[in-house]
């Protein structure tokens, strides 16, 4: 029982002692902060400024583009973030720093991993609630406390399930360079095959699939759900061509995805780690 | 009662073997050098002492203890300060051996006080508090070694830990070391300075394509040649049937033994000349009735680049130049990545 209450605080030690290497790197390194920050803001200035001689009304359950574009751009803030959680590890494991941290006796090697999900988890959830403010700003609304508490669950879901997947493919692939490649190639067209720009009414049959399947709209559904007058979980989010989604079975899907995406990396991160 | 124990130890990364079946045994509270050229498998080894990579084969007890079976616990153990230096550029001195003391589970009283104490000895006062990015080679050296004897390990791993060195650098990382063995801390030091080697070991293992060639203390190795290292040249460029037919004619003089052309140094002959006979004026009267002239002939006491040279054939520098150019560091450096 006395092994078990010092292993907790080992863990505990040491998990906090790798986060917080990564909040001071972010403190005197804030690009990636700022960058995380402005890109979504250039967006809804740009994207909802595309949009402004638009018919009243042309998006359902919405007033204006901006309102629609909002919760995209909040849900793809995360989803940058996270996505880009990957590059911390892969830096430590090309300049060998990541051997500093082999050879010491960790309680569990998984406290390595750990640290980049709080790190990221906190630093996506910031600049999201900075989104929401500038949102705000700009009158496009807030939602009340279920809505945030909608919000919030769903970007830790969300941010969870992207960073499991960066952080494998950390490990697996031979270098930044891959890694910023891969980044690229996936970060973009997630975007834009989601719902984040245009309602599945909008799209080809074809790219409807795709996008109802895509986790971005699975978070995107329900914060469309948590910023709307009259939040109710039972309420349809996405009508998706193979049937209708509420905003729970938006969650839920969301939650089985990251629960799968932990298994899935579990024996990869064990097979690099010890 | 030895303090490591190493067993038929195998390593190998894809078709090139690293260890071959090396056995090694280190006392407590000495000081082991490890020799060998680049490429012999010194830091393949030290990589498996700190439980960096796993062996094929062969077994390692660190106080018993099976290093395989029990990693975690080694780790507790030891202290390990590796070749290439990989600090975060972004943390200070200071903030590093923090992080460091908490991955090593310090409470924070002690942690302070072992650092205060690790700036003084290592002399990092003047800049400990400014980013890692900053630092001269020396400076990273030194953190990097304080890192690694923050909390205050059995055995501290060091491989080559003074290569690229200043010399008022190397001074101060020898005399901690020195002072670090005198206080019973078992060391092993990985280098290809010779000097460095014979200067601090109580033992040294020679170590060349994996295998360990010869082991001992470095008095008793370079005794063992048994008399004067004799390096002689007929002239500047010689060529093999040459240099066969002067071993042929020192071969029959008592008292020359464990003769050795060098090929890399234009066909010179090296080798034991016995101290107690006056072997150089009858070594000249062969020769000079063979018709030869000596071009040159150097006389020393034994050094361990002669030991590695009756061992191999080459000079510690010579298969140092070969095995770089032979080396892919890209290809290894890969490999080595998790």
């Amino acid at each position: 029982m006395e092994l078990q209450k010092y292993n907790i605080f080992f863990l505990y030690q040491e998990t906090f002692a790798l986060t917080k290497r990564l909040f001071i790197q972010l403190k005197r390194r804030p690009s990636t902060l700022f960058a995380g920050i402005l890109q979504p803001i250039i967006w809804l200035f740009l994207f909802g400024a595309l949009f402004t001689n638009a018919p009243k009304n042309f998006l359902p359950g919405v007033d204006s583009y901006g309102s629609f574009l909002g919760a995209g751009l909040i849900v793809f803030t995360a989803f940058s973030g996270a996505l880009n959680s990957g590059l911390p590890l892969m830096f430590d494991r090309e300049f060998g720093f990541l051997n500093r941290l082999l050879v010491a006796p960790l309680t569990s090697r998984l406290s390595i991993v750990l640290s980049s999900f709080i790190y990221i988890t906190i630093l996506s959830l910031v600049q999201s609630i900075v989104i929401m403010i500038m949102t705000f700003l700009l009158g496009y609304g807030l939602p009340d406390l279920l809505g945030l508490g909608i919000v919030f669950l769903t970007l830790i879901l969300l941010v969870l399930f992207v960073t499991s997947i960066s952080l494998s493919l950390a490990f697996v692939l031979p270098g930044h360079i891959e890694l910023i490649a891969l980044i690229f190639v996936i970060n973009l067209p997630l975007l834009f095959s989601s719902t984040a720009l245009a309602p599945i009414s909008f799209m080809p049959n074809w790219l409807g699939w795709i996008a109802s399947v895509n986790p971005l709209t699975l978070a995107i559904e329900p914060i469309r759900v948590a910023y709307s007058s009259n939040i109710d979980l039972n309420l349809i989010a996405l009508e998706a061509p193979y049937g209708d989604l509420t905003c729970k079975n938006c969650i839920s899907s969301l939650f089985l995805l990251t629960i799968l995406s932990l298994i899935i990396i579990r024996p990869l991160l064990n097979k690099k780690l010890n | 009662m030895h303090h490591i124990e190493i067993r038929s130890l195998s390593k190998s990364f894809r078709n090139v073997i690293a260890l071959d079946g090396l056995n090694i045994k280190i006392g407590k509270g000495s000081l082991f050098g490890l020799l060998g050229p680049n490429g012999a498998g010194k830091t393949t080894l030290l990589k498996i002492l700190a439980t960096l990579i796993n062996p094929d084969n062969g077994e390692i007890y660190i106080n018993n203890i099976n290093l395989r079976k029990d990693p975690r616990t080694i780790r507790e153990l030891i202290g390990y300060v590796a070749q290439d230096i990989a600090l975060d550029k972004v943390l200070t001195g200071r903030e590093l051996l923090d992080f460091q003391a908490d991955l090593y589970h310090m409470n924070k009283i002690k942690k302070y006080e072992r650092i205060d104490s690790l700036i003084n000895q290592l002399e990092m006062n003047d800049w400990i508090d400014r980013k890692c990015g900053t630092y001269s080679g020396g400076m990273k050296r030194r953190i990097d070694l304080a890192a690694g004897l923050l909390h205050i390990p059995q055995i501290l791993i060091l491989d080559e830990p003074t290569v690229g060195l200043d010399i008022e650098s190397r001074e101060i990382i020898w005399k901690l070391m020195t002072n670090l063995r005198n206080q019973g801390m078992t060391i092993i030091l990985s280098s290809h300075y010779l000097d460095e080697i014979d200067k601090l070991a109580d033992c040294v293992a020679i170590i060349n394509n994996g295998k360990v060639i010869d082991q001992g203390s470095p008095t008793d190795l370079k005794n063992k040649l048994g008399g004067d290292r004799i390096s002689l040249k007929v002239r500047e460029f010689s060529n093999n049937e040459e240099s066969e037919t002067i071993k042929e004619i020192l071969s029959k003089i008592d008292g020359i033994s464990q003769i050795v052309v060098n090929i890399s140094q234009g066909y010179s002959l090296n080798f034991i000349a016995d101290r107690e006979k006056d072997l150089l004026n009858k070594l000249k009267v062969e020769l000079a009735f063979a018709k030869f002239e000596i071009f040159s002939l150097t006389q020393s006491q034994p050094s361990l680049d002669d030991v590695y040279l009756q061992a191999t054939g080459n000079t510690l520098q010579d298969a140092e130049i070969f095995m770089t150019g032979k080396r892919d560091f890209r290809k290894e450096s890969k490999e080595s990545m998790r």
